[in-house]
């Protein structure tokens, strides 16, 4: 019961923000919110050992039991190390957050309160073992991204950005939620665990592929993959703690997660292992290409983490390729999924240290912008060697844990080209191939991120204001990661051990059936000259060169043209979406009350009577009718010549009051014919409508001289007639046959014993049929709304008519 | 020109208290004989139109300092509440409860809880019809 409530405590917390915020100025809410994070890490720390273990927990309540929806929190290896890193980056990018954000010019309460509701659908994504809660928080996640990408609401890029990501990931959301349903119909079960236990079976199936592609959609857009990782660096539009918390270390890596997850599911299938290689490796290649040519400090980080991600999700696929190898537990195969979740660590801690370093640089200099940053080194000597240190990581050197991952990296796309189905043994080469000259551009950009801000010449009179070194409050959460980059460089078995063999076997449970049954042991010398060294040493002499003539070749980006970018793509997407649409509506949408009307009266005559063809209704009876009586003969006639007046009238006065009399001779009929309720109700709403219209009469137009002599209309004259028509052709079919019986025996006798009343008229309104009622008068409060809105706001702008110049 | 219309002003203001008390009268006894909570809401709105018909929006605003969205948003609540609090029980939405009781005065009377929602309904009538009416009204 308690596990699956942990989950909702960053929620709950975040009802109480905006108190605390309103009532407590002196302190910043941020003190209050580092709470939430730090306390839910501990006691997802208490967990370690156990699942490190093997051991896994589980917990659920039910949700909508009527549709078998629930929601489950599911601890094991994998969704422990993920439950961590949300709160262990959250408490650190929370602590960070305090110094950033000043707390009497932002409005904290908004920010902290996204960023809870972000923590919780973070949470829920990762331990969810129901397809549908799972789906219900990754939208969440979704929507807490876009509200924070768009805090700073006023700034049209922040926007633009939060709609981009908000467009992009909804829409994988949607795919995903496609590929969960094909899930459900092919296993019966939502969830995850049960479908893992039967997978073998659901490989046979036709619809799998789709399952596996639109999935994938899912985890693509997310994680920020190949063609949809444009919303990324437009989401940099975000406060920086956002950046470094959704947009590096956790968010992005929901797809990771949800790849990783469903990994034993889809390992049989070769379209999973080329599509998730091939696109994490384009990806690679792509992002850290493209991140040189930024000079925008978060934009490289942004496109480091694009390159960084497909890196991740490469691995998740050649992880996949060892359910295909016989033995594979102890085969070179075998690394794949470790430096996957390896990498995952050392990403979220240099990435983030990395990140909150841009936003010191950019509060304590007023720019990101690379062109006029340099020679910081001696005026912020801390946040250099935080820099340095998360740099040198990224770019894979010793002795930080970056170098580790990345020489598995290397072991694992090498040992691709010894993979001798689905055509690897063909195309395997290319896969180090491409890893290598991705990580070269890895190497540039990370020295060109550090060095270009912190060494070189420094300019004082590109500075807004002189720059000077962070508080130290806000340099503690970049130290601690930076100090875990080093420490996991040496202790790389331990952290192995503790959570990335957990995780792994969460991914692989076709290879092992415990985390120690993992025989993989990290070292940073193998005693020997490997080919990964070699290519490592590659890395860094190239890079080097390639970085010193930086300069020299970094005109190429120019040649590429905007018109072909998939940014433009988008935009004109959007654009046509946009325009279009609006083209269509107009139309139709002409304004004109009565072009309105002629559309719902044709729509309705054209449904009613085809339907009374189509089901042949039509009969005529007239057993049982009573004989017409001559009052009711003077009331017809006074209706008619109601009507006629109405419509003829020269004036809207004489309009008004025969459209009166029209409306209270039938109140007359109804008193005819025994129906008291009716006959009150009408003659009531009769009275107040002419008052309606007596009070509106001075602002209705004129008749104009063009309607005083109405033109003969074909097309409203048959309308017209259609309408009455149909209405006198449903009233006689529908008294000439009872195809049901009546449901009035019923009222009749339960109406006392049962609802308590007397009046079977007010009694269906209230109770029998309370709901219509209910929604009755939901509609007509939403009118009066309306009306009162349109109504005030017409006057507001008479009144100010220079508010729209 | 100003009209005199003291003999309509004056019938009103009488006419007023009998449609209102009839209006009321019609809303309680809604379950066993005609009426109820939409007829007794247009009744009450009638009575106001009329007041408003005989003197004029800012008088009959002055006498009755209602705010009409307010009162539409309370009917919609207590309708809205009185369907949702049978869930608290663990009894399916709209469930309504009723008995029979000895009231002081009154003698034995049922007392029903969709009374309560009907009461919801004439709150929403009365609070939309006049909120059409004044907002047109005053619309110059």
């Amino acid at each position: 019961m308690l596990q699956v409530l942990y989950i909702f405590i960053p929620m709950l917390a975040a009802i109480f923000v905006p108190f605390i915020y309103k009532s407590i100025k002196n302190i910043h809410t941020g003190w209050f919110v580092l709470a939430v994070p730090a306390t839910l890490a501990v006691i997802y720390a208490t967990y370690i050992a156990r699942v490190a273990k093997g051991e896994v927990f589980y917990d659920g309540i039910p949700w909508i039991p009527s549709l078998d929806i629930s929601v489950v929190s599911y601890l094991d290896g994998l969704s422990l190390l993920f439950s961590l890193l949300i709160t262990g980056i959250g408490s650190l990018v929370v602590l960070y957050s305090i110094f950033y954000l000043d707390k009497h010019k932002e409005k904290l309460h908004n920010f902290y309160v996204y960023l809870l509701l972000f923590m919780s659908a973070m949470l829920g994504v990762v331990q969810s073992d129901h397809l549908i809660t799972l789906y219900f928080f990754w939208e969440l996640t979704s929507i807490s991204s876009f509200l924070l990408i768009g805090y700073w609401y006023t700034r049209d890029a922040s926007r633009f950005g939060a709609l981009k990501s908000m467009m992009i990931t909804v829409f994988g959301g949607l795919m995903m939620l496609g590929g969960f349903i094909l899930l459900y119909l092919m296993g019966g079960t939502y969830s995850i665990r049960e479908l893992i236990a039967m997978a073998p079976n659901l490989v046979q199936h036709p619809l799998f592929i789709w399952a596996l592609i639109l999935l994938l959609f899912g985890a693509f857009t997310k994680s920020a993959q190949f063609p949809f990782y444009i919303w990324l660096p437009d989401a940099m539009e975000a406060p920086t703690p956002v950046s470094a918390y959704l947009h590096s270390a956790t968010m992005v890596k929901a797809g990771i997660y949800l790849v990783a997850r469903f990994t034993p599911i889809f390992a049989a299938s070769e379209l999973w292992i080329w599509l998730v290689t091939g696109v994490g490796l384009l990806t690679l290649f792509w992002g850290s290409f493209f991140a040189v040519k930024q000079t925008d400090l978060k934009s490289i980080l942004a496109f480091s983490t694009v390159s960084q991600l497909g890196l991740i999700m490469s691995l998740l696929g050649a992880g996949a390729v060892a359910f295909h190898v016989n033995g594979a537990a102890d085969s070179m195969f075998k690394y794949a999924a470790f430096a996957a979740i390896f990498h995952l660590i050392n990403h979220a801690t240099f990435k983030g240290s990395l990140f909150m370093i841009a936003g010191i640089i950019d509060h304590e200099t007023g720019t990101r912008d690379i062109r006029r940053l340099g020679g910081l080194m001696s005026i912020m000597p801390l946040s250099f060697t935080v820099a340095a240190i998360g740099s040198f990581s990224m770019a894979g050197l010793p002795p930080f844990n970056g170098f580790l991952s990345k020489e598995m990296f290397l072991t694992a796309m090498l040992s691709l080209q010894n993979f001798e189905f689905f055509g690897f043994d063909t195309w395997g080469v290319l896969f180090p191939i491409v890893a290598w000259i991705a990580s070269i551009f890895t190497f540039i950009y990370s020295f060109y991120f550090v060095c270009r801000t912190f060494t070189g010449k420094y300019k004082p009179e590109l500075y807004a204001h002189k720059p000077h070194e962070a508080p130290i409050g806000m340099l503690i959460s970049p130290m601690i990661l930076a100090s875990l980059v080093v420490i996991i460089f040496f202790i790389p078995n331990l952290i192995g051990d503790t959570f990335v063999k957990p995780a792994v076997q969460a991914i692989q449970p076709f290879l092992y059936n415990a985390p120690e049954d993992i025989n993989i042991h990290v070292a940073a010398w193998h005693g020997e000259i490997t080919p990964e060294l070699v290519m490592t040493i590659g890395i860094v002499i190239i890079g080097v060169l390639l970085f010193v003539a930086l300069p020299k070749w970094q005109g190429i980006y120019k040649l590429f043209p905007r018109a072909l970018t998939f940014n433009n793509a988008y935009d004109k997407m959007m654009l046509a979406l946009d325009v279009g649409l609006n083209r269509v509506s107009r139309l139709y949408m002409t304004g004109s009350m009565r072009h309105y009307l002629l559309y719902m009266f044709s729509g309705i005559t054209a449904i009613s009577i085809g339907t009374l063809f189509v089901k042949d209704a039509f009969s005529l009876s007239f057993e049982g009718t009573a004989p017409i009586r001559s009052y009711e003969l003077i009331l017809i006639v006074v209706l008619m010549i109601g009507t006629a007046i109405t419509i003829f009238a020269k004036s809207r006065l004489t309009a008004i009051i025969g459209l009166g009399s029209v409306g209270y001779t039938v109140a007359l009929f109804f008193v005819i014919f025994n129906a008291p309720d009716l006959a009150l109700t009408q003659l009531v709403i009769e009275t107040i409508s002419v008052a309606l219209f007596l009070l509106a009469f001075y602002h209705l137009p004129k008749l104009g001289k063009r309607e005083e002599r109405m033109r003969f209309q074909l097309n409203r004259a048959i309308i017209s007639i259609a309408v009455g028509v149909m209405v006198t052709l449903i009233a006689l079919s529908a008294h000439s046959q009872k195809l049901v019986p009546t449901i009035s025996k019923y009222y009749e006798e339960t109406v006392y014993s049962k609802a308590g009343g007397g009046n079977i008229v007010n009694v269906i309104l209230v109770d029998y049929r309370g709901f219509d009622t209910l929604f009755e008068i939901t509609v007509l409060g939403i009118a009066g709304m309306a009306i009162l809105a349109m109504i005030k706001l017409r006057m507001n702008r008479k009144e100010k008519p220079h508010e729209n110049k | 020109m100003k009209t005199n219309d003291v003999i309509i002003q004056f019938t009103a203001k009488i006419v007023f208290f009998i449609i209102f008390f009839f209006s009321i009268h019609i809303f309680l006894a809604g379950h066993y004989t005609p009426g109820g909570g939409f007829v007794g809401g247009l009744l009450t709105s009638s009575a106001i139109v009329l007041l408003v018909l005989a003197f004029d929006l800012n008088t009959v605003r002055n006498v009755l300092p209602i705010n009409y969205t307010y009162l539409t948003a309370t009917g919609l609540l207590l309708a809205f509440a009185t369907a949702a609090f049978p869930m608290f029980l663990g009894k399916p939405f709209f469930t309504h409860f009723f008995d029979y009781f000895e009231l002081p005065l009154l003698g034995k009377q049922s007392l029903h809880t969709a009374m309560l929602f009907d009461s919801g309904v004439y709150l929403v009538v009365v609070g939309v019809t006049m909120t059409i009416i004044q907002t047109i009204g005053e619309d110059e």
